[in-house]
């Protein structure tokens, strides 16, 4: 028996091809393909009778493929992550969720502080502990002192707690804790397919929508075989790429900001909502809310409107364009992001980072391009030169996305495209199967995966946001850096809590 | 210097004109809908689209309730009658949560504020604590973008602070999801009361998307008596930012 099934992005199979391997044969193949330069997807359970099944998705990007295994548990299997640093919040997860026990993990704590769905979690004797209360890791000695920050930060920012070990300015260790933002999505997608299931499924991350709202309409269609027209996926690309620009912008003034640098931060403020008003041009809503529907999208790109976002683009660009140069051209600015919140190429590619962070840390990974979703048009790829994982990098590699993914929408908006955008979508569920789609959101890839139980309903519904990669990667960040360069290390990567916290 | 100088020239003054002018929005916005009982078949098919229960009744009651709406337009997609349009009424925005049900054939206004303690303290200056509680992050940015100079909402006066205990009004987002319950009533108990409250977006209003969720309330008014209920999913700035210049007694 092959000891993966081979799965391409957006498209289902039959759960009883899955293989289920014994543990060992399990650890070994998901670390040897993981060294061999494939990278976790995800990894989570699903109770299966008494027991529990683990399942492992893993992308290969040489092959364009996703190879998924999965192996049986009774509650403790041998921990992956001693091997596998980047499986070490997916076995918290587990941890939490079903009281799978990983032995020998390292660090095993709450990651949301909810009640366990099964049995009960292994740090904790009642059954839902209380938000926050963890082992933080501590520093002890004369002059050390511990910084809490949060929940409630200053800013209008979501919560979550952040906990820095310091000798006076400088950090040592950096503990986050979160789960503050945690609603249940997972547990309220199981069961019965609804009209809701895409709405919720959009709102993972808020900023991501897009992105979210993609990967669960591409989930939905592999189950019933649709596949939305050309022009469909166009509108869907495009406004990924909106979405993209709209943050990326965002950020880039929030770290202006961070470091006083006060005109860009306040003509990015301005520019940003112009590309979210782009986006609103679309479908009504800043967020892109309730343009991607299964089967293709609810509003079409007239030729008049593609002409008038390309006119808006045409007055905005060169806006944009002149606040950034402003800023990578201010020696006070680049004093501050050189050399700041470094993550090295190795330590990203052990913690798994993915996405923007994970290419400013110079890993050459794109879903777009290692596993796109059918032949979907993208923008073209970055380069990765100076690609070293500060502050700076993560900068630099958003000014070029902003670049690649505006030749991107021009072009697509260019060319005029006949069809339909919305194919017939009949809702159907199949009993047993599994289906996995990946899109490429602007923070980095996001997994949806789906198991499904009887005919029209949901048995597990899994969703792996890019932030859930890259929390530890702030946190490494900030291991011997100055405290007071934490915002400017955050606002770097700006990751999601709600995407985190689902 | 120079070059900030040029740059800041080049980018021009851009505040919007908003309340001044009419603000300008997206031809496909949906704002406040408007029913027609009288063509409604009571045939049920608006309901079963509705992704978050938001139609309350149909047939000759018909009625939407804007605080549970995530304004996705299905209903009115689905209605063969018609019975179900939105309107671009922005104005969203309402002290009492009764008033936020559309009802067929109604002549809508938009609340004028009746709180006097309020506006003794309140109509020129508002300092705002935000605080989220389990939502999607949308209503935050949004909220956001008003300090921006885009909108500019320090013209008005209004100002986010960065601690509660500098605050007159708590805006929370989100349904309340339990883990911020703690952090939720000590953050309003920590501001100097008089406090007053809003609830911002559909989610804080009713629990919105997430309103069957086992780990959140289904929005604040479980814990707190919102002051000023601000509809959307996120609610538009131009919504949230009116809202909250009416309940000033601004315009
Ligand atoms: S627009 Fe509002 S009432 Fe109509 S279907 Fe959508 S959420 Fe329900
Ligand atoms: S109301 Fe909508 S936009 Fe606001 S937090 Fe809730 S889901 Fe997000």
């Amino acid at each position: 028996m092959d000891l993966f099934y081979k799965l391409s992005n957006g498209t289902s199979a039959a759960l009883s091809l899955i293989p289920v391997l014994e543990e060992q044969i399990f650890r070994s193949s998901v670390i040897e393909t993981v060294n061999a330069g494939s990278r976790i997807e995800s990894l989570f359970a699903m109770p299966e009778g008494e027991n529990f099944r683990i399942f492992a998705i893993l992308l290969n990007p040489k092959e364009h493929v996703l190879l998924i295994t999965s192996m049986e548990t009774a509650g403790t299997y041998q921990s992956l992550t001693p091997a596998l640093p980047a499986a070490h919040l997916f076995e918290r997860e587990m941890a939490e969720q079903y009281g799978i026990v990983p032995e020998g993990h390292p660090n095993l704590k709450a990651v949301r502080f909810h009640e366990s769905y099964a049995g009960k979690a292994p740090w904790t004797n009642e059954k839902a502990p209380e938000i926050g209360m963890i082992d933080f890791i501590t520093m002890r000695g004369e002059a050390a002192h511990e910084v809490a920050v949060g929940p409630i930060h200053a800013g209008v920012i979501e919560p979550g707690h952040f906990r820095f070990q310091c000798m006076g300015e400088d950090v040592y260790s950096l503990e986050i804790s979160l789960g503050y933002q945690h609603r249940g999505i997972e547990k309220m997608m199981e069961g019965k397919v609804s009209p809701r299931t895409i709405r919720m499924a959009e709102t993972a991350a808020g900023d991501s929508s897009i992105a979210e709202a993609t990967a669960c309409a591409a989930i939905l269609e592999a189950l019933d075989e649709t596949v939305p027209s050309a022009k469909a996926r166009r509108i869907r690309a495009i406004a990924l790429e909106l979405e993209r620009i709209a943050n990326h912008v965002g950020d880039l003034g929030a770290l202006a900001g961070d470091v006083a640098f006060l005109p860009t931060a306040s003509f990015c403020g301005r520019i940003r909502g112009e590309y979210l008003n782009m986006t609103a041009e679309l479908c009504g809503n800043r967020f892109g809310r309730n343009l991607v529907v299964p089967g293709g999208v609810k509003f079409d790109l007239e030729p008049a409107r593609a002409e008038k976002i390309l006119k808006w683009i045409d007055r905005v660009y060169p806006e944009l364009k002149n606040a950034l140069d402003l800023m990578f051209d201010c020696p006070t600015v680049l004093d501050r992001f050189e050399n700041t919140g470094a993550v090295r190429r190795e330590l990203a590619k052990d913690l798994g980072l993915v996405g923007m962070a994970g290419r400013a840390s110079g890993l050459l990974i794109d879903t777009r391009y290692d596993l796109p979703l059918n032949d979907d048009p993208r923008p073209k790829r970055i380069s990765l030169k100076h690609c070293t994982g500060e502050v700076m990098a993560r900068a630099h590699v958003r000014y070029r996305e902003i670049v690649t993914s505006h030749e991107f929408i021009i072009r697509m908006l260019q060319e005029e495209l006949q069809g339909e955008i919305r194919s017939e979508y009949n809702g159907k569920i199949p009993a047993d199967k599994i289906a996995v789609s990946v899109v490429e959101s602007w923070r980095g890839e996001l997994c949806h995966a789906v198991i499904t139980g009887t005919e029209g309903t949901f048995r597990r519904y899994k969703i792996t946001d890019a932030s859930f990669h890259n929390w530890t990667g702030l946190a490494m960040a900030l291991r011997g850096e100055q405290i007071s360069n934490f915002p400017i290390c955050n606002k770097s990567f700006n990751l999601s809590y709600c995407g985190h916290d689902l | 210097m120079f070059k900030a100088l040029k740059a800041r020239l080049f980018q021009g003054y851009r505040t919007g004109k908003f309340p001044v002018q009419p603000p300008t929005l997206p031809d496909r916005f949906n704002g406040r809908p408007v029913l027609d009982a009288s063509k409604c078949a009571d045939c049920g098919a608006c309901k079963a689209a509705c992704p978050v229960d938001a139609v309350v009744a149909v047939g000759k009651d018909l009625a939407i309730d804007t605080g549970k709406c995530i304004f996705c337009g299905d209903c009115a997609a689905v209605c063969k009658q018609q019975a179900i349009t939105f309107s671009p009424e922005y104005r969203l925005a309402n002290m009492t949560r009764a008033n936020l049900i559309a009802h067929s054939g109604e002549i809508y206004e938009p609340e004028r504020p009746t709180d006097r303690e309020f506006l003794r303290f309140c109509s020129k200056s508002l300092k705002i604590r935000q605080i989220s509680a389990g939502g999607c992050a949308a209503c935050e940015l949004d909220f956001n973008v008003l300090g921006t100079l885009a909108w500019d909402m320090g013209r008005f006066g209004i100002q986010v602070v960065a601690s509660p205990r500098h605050a007159d009004c708590i805006l929370v987002t989100g349904p309340v999801s339990k883990n911020m319950l703690l952090a939720l009533k000590k953050g309003y108990e920590a501001a100097p009361h008089p406090v007053w409250v809003i609830a911002c977006g559909t989610c804080a209003i009713s629990g919105g998307i997430y309103q069957d969720s086992p780990e959140a309330m289904g929005g604040i008014e479980e814990i707190l008596k919102p002051d000023l209920y601000v509809p959307g999913c996120p609610p538009h700035p131009t919504t949230l930012l009116e809202g909250m210049l009416r309940l000033m007694n601004r315009k």
